[in-house]
Order: C-alpha cells, then sequence, then structure tokens
C-alpha cells in the first residue's frame, strides 16, 4: 500500500474489532477483577485442583464465545476466511494444520499468554513480560510468514 | 452466585464479536498482516491499537479500586521475572500462528462456523494446551 492510498475509513472495522476486544477485556476487569487472555482461561480449566467457581466462570466465557461464534457465521458468514493451509487439501496441509496447532496450544501455556493476555491486557498494563512475549511471538511469526512465503515461490 | 458466570459468557460474546468484525478470524488476513516483506496488509495492527486504548483506560481505573465492582478480588499475575520458559514459549506460539493465521481466540470463536479446518486446528491446539498440562509439574518450581 502507498501513502496515497492510506485511508483511514479503510480501518473503521478494525477500530470497531478492536474497542469491542478493549471493551470485553476492560468488563471482564473491571466486573469480576479477571484477565482476558484466552490461554490462560482454558489453560485454567485442563489443570487440576480448580475450585467450581473458578471452572464455571471459565466455562461460560469460553461458551459465550462459541454461542456468539455460531451467531456470526450466520449472521456474517465472511468474517470466517479460509486458512493458508486448509484441512483436506492435501496431507501436507493437514499435517501443517495440525503441527501449527500443537505449537499454539503447547506454546501459549508454556510461555504464559497469547494474543489477548500478552498482547492486549499485557501490553496495556505495561508489563516488562508480556511486551518481550509479544515482540518474540509477532517476530517469529513474522519470520515464519516470510520463510513460507520463500519456500512457495522457490517451489512454484 | 451466577453473576460472574453470566458477565463472563457476555465478555466472551462481546470478545468474540470484536475478533469477527476486526478481520482476525480471516486467517488470511493475518498471515497477510505479519507478511511485513512482502503483500503487508497493516489493517490488523489498527484492530491492537483500538484494543490497547480501551484497556489501558480500563486499567488505570482498576489500579483506583480496592476490588473489582462484582467479584471479591483482583487476580493480577505477579511473575516479573523474564525467563526461558517465557521467551520459548512466544516462539513456539509465534511459529504456529505464522504457519496458520490463527491464534487461541480467533480459533475458538472460528468453532461457531464448524469449518474443518478451524475444528482441526482448535482440536490440535486443546491437545496441545494439555499437553503442556501433563508436564506443568516440571516447570512449576
Amino acid at each position: 500500500m502507498s501513502l496515497a492510498e492510506f485511508d483511514i475509513a479503510n480501518f473503521v472495522p478494525q477500530m470497531i474489532g478492536g474497542a469491542l476486544i478493549g471493551l470485553a477485556a476492560a468488563s471482564l476487569l473491571l466486573l469480576n477483577g479477571r484477565i482476558l487472555g484466552v490461554s490462560g482461561i482454558v489453560g485454567g480449566m485442563l489443570t487440576r485442583g480448580q475450585s467450581r467457581a473458578d471452572f464455571l466462570w471459565r466455562w461460560f466465557f469460553l461458551l459465550g464465545m462459541f454461542a456468539a461464534g455460531v451467531v456470526l457465521a450466520q449472521i456474517m458468514p465472511t468474517a470466517f476466511g479460509v486458512a493458508p493451509f486448509q484441512v483436506g487439501t492435501s496431507t501436507g496441509s493437514t499435517a501443517m494444520l495440525v503441527v501449527a496447532g500443537l505449537l499454539v496450544g503447547f506454546g501459549t501455556r508454556l510461555g504464559s499468554g497469547c494474543t489477548s493476555g500478552h498482547g492486549v491486557c499485557g501490553m496495556a498494563r505495561g508489563a516488562p513480560r508480556s511486551i518481550v512475549a509479544t515482540l518474540v511471538f509477532m517476530g517469529f511469526g513474522i519470520a515464519t510468514v516470510t520463510a513460507i512465503r520463500l519456500v512457495m515461490v522457490s517451489g512454484t | 452466585m451466577m453473576k460472574i458466570p453470566a458477565i463472563a459468557f457476555f465478555c466472551g460474546a462481546v470478545f468474540a464479536t470484536g475478533l469477527a468484525v476486526s478481520g482476525m478470524t480471516q486467517p488470511m488476513k493475518v498471515v497477510g498482516f505479519l507478511d511485513v516483506g512482502g503483500a503487508w496488509d497493516p489493517s490488523l495492527a489498527f484492530v491492537m491499537a483500538a484494543a490497547l486504548g480501551v484497556y489501558a483506560i480500563a486499567w488505570q481505573i482498576s489500579q483506583r479500586l480496592t476490588r473489582p465492582i462484582v467479584a471479591s478480588a483482583f487476580d493480577a499475575p505477579k511473575n516479573r521475572i523474564i525467563d526461558r520458559r517465557l521467551l520459548s514459549g512466544a516462539v513456539l506460539f509465534g511459529i504456529g500462528w505464522g504457519i496458520a493465521g490463527f491464534c487461541p481466540g480467533p480459533a475458538l470463536v472460528s468453532l461457531g462456523s464448524f469449518s474443518g479446518t478451524a475444528v482441526l486446528f482448535s482440536a490440535a491446539m486443546l491437545t496441545g494446551m494439555f499437553a503442556f498440562t501433563l508436564i506443568q509439574r516440571r516447570f512449576d518450581k
């Protein structure tokens, strides 16, 4: 994109969506005192020794996400786009998808956070751990996408 | 006390809507955002900027409260050490994110579309999370 094409109006959906993400995280913090970090919320359900109340709010948060997802898929289906590696396109594609899922799941638990917990909540409160984690996962995300593009180009 | 789970449900739904509206549930768009040396699509930077702006205000408000409005206490992360565990986790996550264009939130919201890709990715992701739980004791000193 050249600078002449830059029009802030093109980014209105991104700003509205981002504000909603911030609003959801803000409400969870100010009302329930919890951090909106998806990997942490799921991880807390997979860990033994949680109280019933702790398990319940996590379950309801995920249920809210899923229920909204079902409705959104009906009213704005184009919001759910294809992935670079789609299931069933080829064995390699399916394998890449599984490897990516395992890396995202294991990595976010090992690193105690993902895009929401570190990238939004942690960064906004200036937590050094979250700032470092976000720079690292963004950096490796960029490196991975670049590497895949270069392999694809040389392969064709 | 059903208030806390009800609020959590509402927050999950608003969060999911924000992800879908912003384009985070389009893996190709996420990959385009990370492809800074190629056909870079910077639009998702505005998602993060808007979310950070709103949450930063909420964080400042929370610092003036002794307790949250509904629950009895704030659950704030206390760990401040940047260790190998944090860094290697972020590295693995970044690689997986770059391959698939899905991070945990958008993957779980996309389950609502029942696409095979979202279902398989999420199943693998939950397996990875559970695998960590199995070996977690090694990290908790």
